[in-house]
C-alpha cells in the first residue's frame, strides 16, 4: 500500500499516518543498504528523474543511490546544463521530463513553492528535495528516522533547532514533522535570523541558545552560511560562534544522552565545534546513511508500494 | 443622439445620497435631470432599481502602451475600463519609454483619441526614466496633458530629490502620487512579512517598508506645501499616518485598491502568482484598518492599480513572477460585495470614492451628474450577481486572484460623452 499523499511536497500538510509509514518502511530499506549486494528489483522498469536547479552534492547522490538500490532507472538534469539556460520555464521543463516517461520527479529549486507548481503541472509523483526557504521534507524525515532509531520514539522529546531559522527549509520541515509527531520543538538563533510569528507554528522561540538547550533530548544544529554575514544579518562569524556555537559547555546543558544532529555540510568551529561534532553524542554520519533509506522508502511508497512484475 | 435614463437612483456624490429621477442626455451633455422626463425621440433605458452614477474614474491603472503591448494596449485597457464601468482612467508612466517627456504623453493621448473607448488621463513621471535622480520637465508635461506626477512602481528613494520634486510640482499646481516603498526594507521580499511568509518560506516585505516612506513623504508634503496623493495604501500604519496628517492640515489624499480591502496574505497559500502584488496583500488587521479608513474618510479614493501581465509571465515560480493583478473588471463587484453589502460604505459614498474624489485629486472634470455636465455615466445594478470569469475579460490580462468568485454589484452600462460604450457586459466595438 502506498501513501495517502500523491506527492511529497512538504510535511505541513501530510498526515501522521503517512509520516509513520515512511519511517516504518525506511527500516527494511536500511537493511538493504547494509547488504553486500545493495540492489533489489522493486522499482525495476520505473524511472526517477532528479531535476536540480541548485547545487547539491549529497541530496542528489542520496536520491540517486536510493533509486538505483531499488533498480529504478535514473537520470539527472541540472540547471547549469539544462534548457533553463536557454530560458525554458520550470513548467515546460517538467512537461518535457514527464513526456519522456518519468514516474517520479525529484526537484531541488531555489524558489519556494516550486515543487507545488510542478505537482500542479505534471501527473507523475513529485518529491520536493528542497524548495527555497519553504520545505525540505526528506531531510526532516531522515532526521525523524534517526531520532526514532536512537530514542525509540519522538513523542514527548525536547528538540532544539539552532541557527539560521529564517533561511532554513530544514527547520521548517522539522518543525511541522516533529510537532505533528508530538515532540516539543524549540528554536534559537539571532533575532535577525528568526522569521516573524514563529511561535504560531507551535514552537518555543529563543534568542539565547542556552535556554533552548536546557534539558534537550535532541539538538539539531543548522549550517550558518557565510553569505548571511555579508548581507549584514549578523556582525561576524566570530560573534556568531561565541553566542550560538554548540560547544562542549553548551551541550552539557542538554540531557546527558542528547543526540547531536546536523544536516551538513558543517562549518566546524563556527556553528559546531569539532569536539561536539565528533563526539559519541553526534549522529551526523548516520543521518547521511538514513537519508538514503528514507528516500528509498519514499520512492517505493510514492510509486504504489508494490513490487513491479515484469512480463516478457 | 438622445438618451433617456429612466427611473434610476441617481447618485449624488456631493451630498452622498440617492435621488429617484430621470436623466436626459443630449448631444453628449446632460440636458435635463428631473422626474418623469418625456422621452421625445430619445433611446430609453429603464434603470429602475439601478444606480445611475457619475462615470467612474480609475485614477491608477497601467495601460502598458507604449512598450509592453503584449500585456495590454490603450485599446484593450480602455475596453476593460468600459466593461468595468469606468468612463475614465489615469494611466501610470512606467511604460517603455517612460512617460517622462511631452512626446510620450502626447503619444498616449493620440492613441487614446484614436482607439480608446474611455477617457485617458496620462500621469507623467516625477523623475527622468523614473530613475529617481533628475526632475522631469514638469511644466512641459502639464502642457502636453499630464494630470499628475508619479514614478509609480518605483519609489523616489532620494529624499532630497523628492523634496525638490514637491517644491517644483507645487509651483505648477500638480499633484504628486508617491509609490511609498523603502527599498532597503523590502530587499528581495515578495509578500507581506508575517506568519504566512514564515510558513511559505517566501521573503517578506514588512509593513514598515511602506510606512517609513509614507511618513517621509507626509513630512515633505508639509514642508513643501505640495498636494500629495499616497498611492495604494495597504497597512494600518499608513492609514493612521494619513489620518494624522489630514488632522494636521497637510494637503494629502490617498487611495486603496480593492484587493487590499478584500484579501489577506493568507491568499498567497498555494503560491498563486495572481496574489503577488506590490504593495503585498497584508493581514486581516490591516484590512480592518483600511475599511475603517474608508468609512471615516481618511481614504478618499478607490483605485484598482490595474496591472496586466501575460499568462506566461505569471506561470512561473512565485518569486520570479512580476508583481500585479488586473482590477478594472472586478472593482465594482468587489466594492459592492466587500464594502456596501457589509455596511462599511453607503453606495453613494462608495461611488464618490470611485468618481468625484478621483476627479478632484486629478483636477479633471467628472464625478458629478448635473445639467450641463458632460454625459459620463455608469449604471450599476447593486443587487445583480456575477461570477468572475477571466475568459470574459476585455483586458489582455488574466492575472486575477478572484476567478470563480461570486460578486454582487454589476456595472450594466457605461456612457462616455453621451455614447454607450458598454451595455449588458458587452463592450461596443
Amino acid at each position: 500500500m502506498g501513501l495517502q499523499c500523491k506527492h511529497m511536497l512538504g510535511l505541513q500538510d501530510i498526515s501522521v499516518q503517512d509520516i509513520e509509514k515512511v519511517l516504518d518502511t525506511a527500516k527494511p530499506m536500511k537493511d538493504i543498504i547494509g547488504r553486500k549486494i545493495k540492489k533489489v528489483p522493486t522499482l525495476r522498469g520505473r524511472s526517477v528523474v532528479t531535476v536540480f536547479y541548485e547545487n547539491s552534492t549529497r541530496t542528489r547522490m542520496s536520491f540517486d543511490l536510493a533509486a538505483k538500490y531499488l533498480s529504478a532507472d535514473t537520470v539527472g538534469l541540472s540547471a547549469s546544463s539544462s534548457s533553463v539556460q536557454k530560458g525554458e520555464s520550470l513548467i515546460d521543463t517538467a512537461r518535457t521530463v514527464e513526456a519522456m516517461g518519468a514516474d517520479v520527479v525529484v526537484l531541488r529549486h531555489p524558489a519556494s513553492g516550486s515543487a507545488e507548481l510542478l505537482a500542479k503541472t505534471v501527473n507523475c509523483a513529485v518529491i520536493n528535495a528542497g524548495d527555497g526557504l519553504h520545505e525540505h521534507p526528506t531531510q526532516a524525515l531522515l532526521d525523524m528516522f534517526t531520532i526514532r532509531e536512537h530514542k525509540g520514539k519522538i513523542k514527548g522529546l525536547k528538540v532544539a533547532i539552532i541557527g539560521d531559522i529564517l533561511h532554513s527549509r530544514v527547520a521548517r520541515s522539522n518543525i511541522w514533522g516533529l510537532t505533528k509527531m508530538g515532540a516539543e520543538v524549540r528554536v534559537a538563533g539571532p533575532a535577525t535570523l528568526l522569521p516573524p510569528e514563529m511561535d504560531k507554528l507551535g514552537v518555543k522561540v529563543f534568542t539565547r541558545v542556552e535556554d533552548a538547550l536546557e534539558g534537550a533530548d535532541v539538538v539539531n544544529v543548522l549550517r550558518i552560511q557565510l553569505e548571511r554575514q555579508k548581507q549584514g544579518l549578523f556582525p561576524s562569524l566570530r560573534e556568531y560562534a561565541q553566542l550560538y556555537g554548540i560547544n562542549k559547555e553548551r551541550i552539557a546543558l542538554a540531557k546527558a544522552d542528547v543526540l547531536v544532529m546536523h544536516p551538513g555540510p558543517m562549518n566546524r568551529g563556527i556553528e559546531i565545534t569539532a569536539e561536539v561534532a565528533d563526539s559519541q553524542q553526534a549522529v551526523i554520519n548516520e543521518q547521511v546513511n538514513n537519508g538514503v533509506a528514507v528516500r528509498m522508502a519514499l520512492l517505493y511508497l510514492l510509486t504504489g508500494g508494490e513490487t513491479v512484475e515484469t512480463t516478457y | 443622439m438622445k438618451l433617456l435614463i429612466k427611473g434610476g437612483e441617481l447618485v449624488n456624490t456631493e451630498k452622498c445620497l440617492l435621488e429617484r429621477v430621470d436623466v436626459l442626455v443630449d448631444n453628449g451633455i446632460i440636458a435635463a435631470i428631473g422626474k418623469d422626463l418625456p422621452a421625445s425621440g430619445a433611446q430609453v433605458v429603464n434603470a429602475k432599481g439601478k444606480l445611475v452614477c457619475p462615470g467612474l474614474i480609475d485614477m491608477h491603472v497601467h495601460l502598458r502602451e507604449p512598450g509592453y503591448e503584449a500585456k495590454e494596449t490603450i485599446a484593450s485597457g480602455t475596453r476593460a475600463a468600459a466593461r468595468g464601468g469606468f468612463t475614465a482612467v489615469a494611466c501610470m508612466p512606467n511604460t517603455n519609454p517612460v512617460a517622462d517627456n511631452a512626446s510620450v504623453v502626447r503619444y498616449i493621448l493620440e492613441r487614446a483619441a484614436a482607439e480608446g473607448l474611455v477617457r485617458v488621463y496620462p500621469v507623467a513621471a516625477i523623475t527622468k526614466g523614473s530613475k529617481g535622480q533628475e526632475l522631469t520637465e514638469m511644466a512641459d508635461l502639464k502642457e502636453a496633458g499630464a494630470v499628475a506626477l508619479s514614478d509609480d512602481g518605483l519609489p523616489v528613494t532620494d529624499a532630497g530629490v523628492m523634496r525638490r520634486a514637491m517644491q517644483y510640482a507645487s509651483m505648477l499646481d500638480l499633484t504628486i502620487i508617491p509609490h511609498c516603498e523603502e527599498k532597503s526594507l523590502v530587499d528581495k521580499g515578495v509578500m507581506n512579512e508575517g506568519y504566512y511568509s514564515t510558513v511559505l518560506g517566501l521573503p517578506g516585505i514588512p509593513a514598515a517598508a511602506e510606512e517609513v516612506m509614507v511618513a517621509r513623504d507626509l513630512i515633505l508634503a508639509e514642508n513643501t506645501g505640495c498636494a500629495v496623493h499616497i498611492a495604494h495604501v495597504s497597512t494600518a500604519g499608513s492609514v493612521e499616518l494619513v489620518r494624522r496628517a489630514k488632522e494636521k492640515g497637510i494637503k494629502v489624499t490617498c487611495e486603496v485598491a480593492p484587493h487590499h480591502f478584500t484579501l489577506t496574505d493568507q491568499s498567497v497559500t498555494g503560491y498563486d502568482t495572481a496574489t503577488k502584488v506590490n504593495p503585498p496583500l497584508r493581514t486581516s488587521a490591516d484590512v480592518e484598518a483600511i475599511k475603517q479608513g474608508l468609512a471615516d474618510g481618511t481614504i478618499d479614493v478607490i483605485a484598482t492599480d490595474h496591472a496586466p501581465h501575460t499568462v506566461e509571465e505569471k506561470m512561473v515560480e512565485y518569486q520570479y513572477a512580476p508583481f500585479g493583478l488586473v482590477g478594472l473588471e472586478t472593482a465594482v463587484g468587489l466594492v459592492f460585495t466587500e464594502l456596501v453589502e457589509t455596511g462599511v460604505l453607503t453606495s453613494a459614498q462608495a461611488i464618490a470614492k470611485l468618481s468625484l474624489n478621483a476627479a478632484k485629486v486629478l483636477g479633471v472634470p467628472g464625478g458629478i451628474l448635473a445639467e450641463g455636465e458632460r454625459a459620463d455615466i455608469t449604471i450599476i445594478d447593486p443587487k445583480a450577481q456575477e461570477e468572475v470569469n477571466p475568459d470574459n475579460f476585455a483586458s489582455k490580462g488574466r492575472n486575477t486572484p478572484f476567478a470563480g468568485r461570486l460578486l454582487r454589484g454589476v456595472p450594466l452600462m457605461t456612457v462616455v460623452g453621451g455614447r454607450i460604450v458598454m451595455q449588458d457586459r458587452r463592450v461596443m466595438s
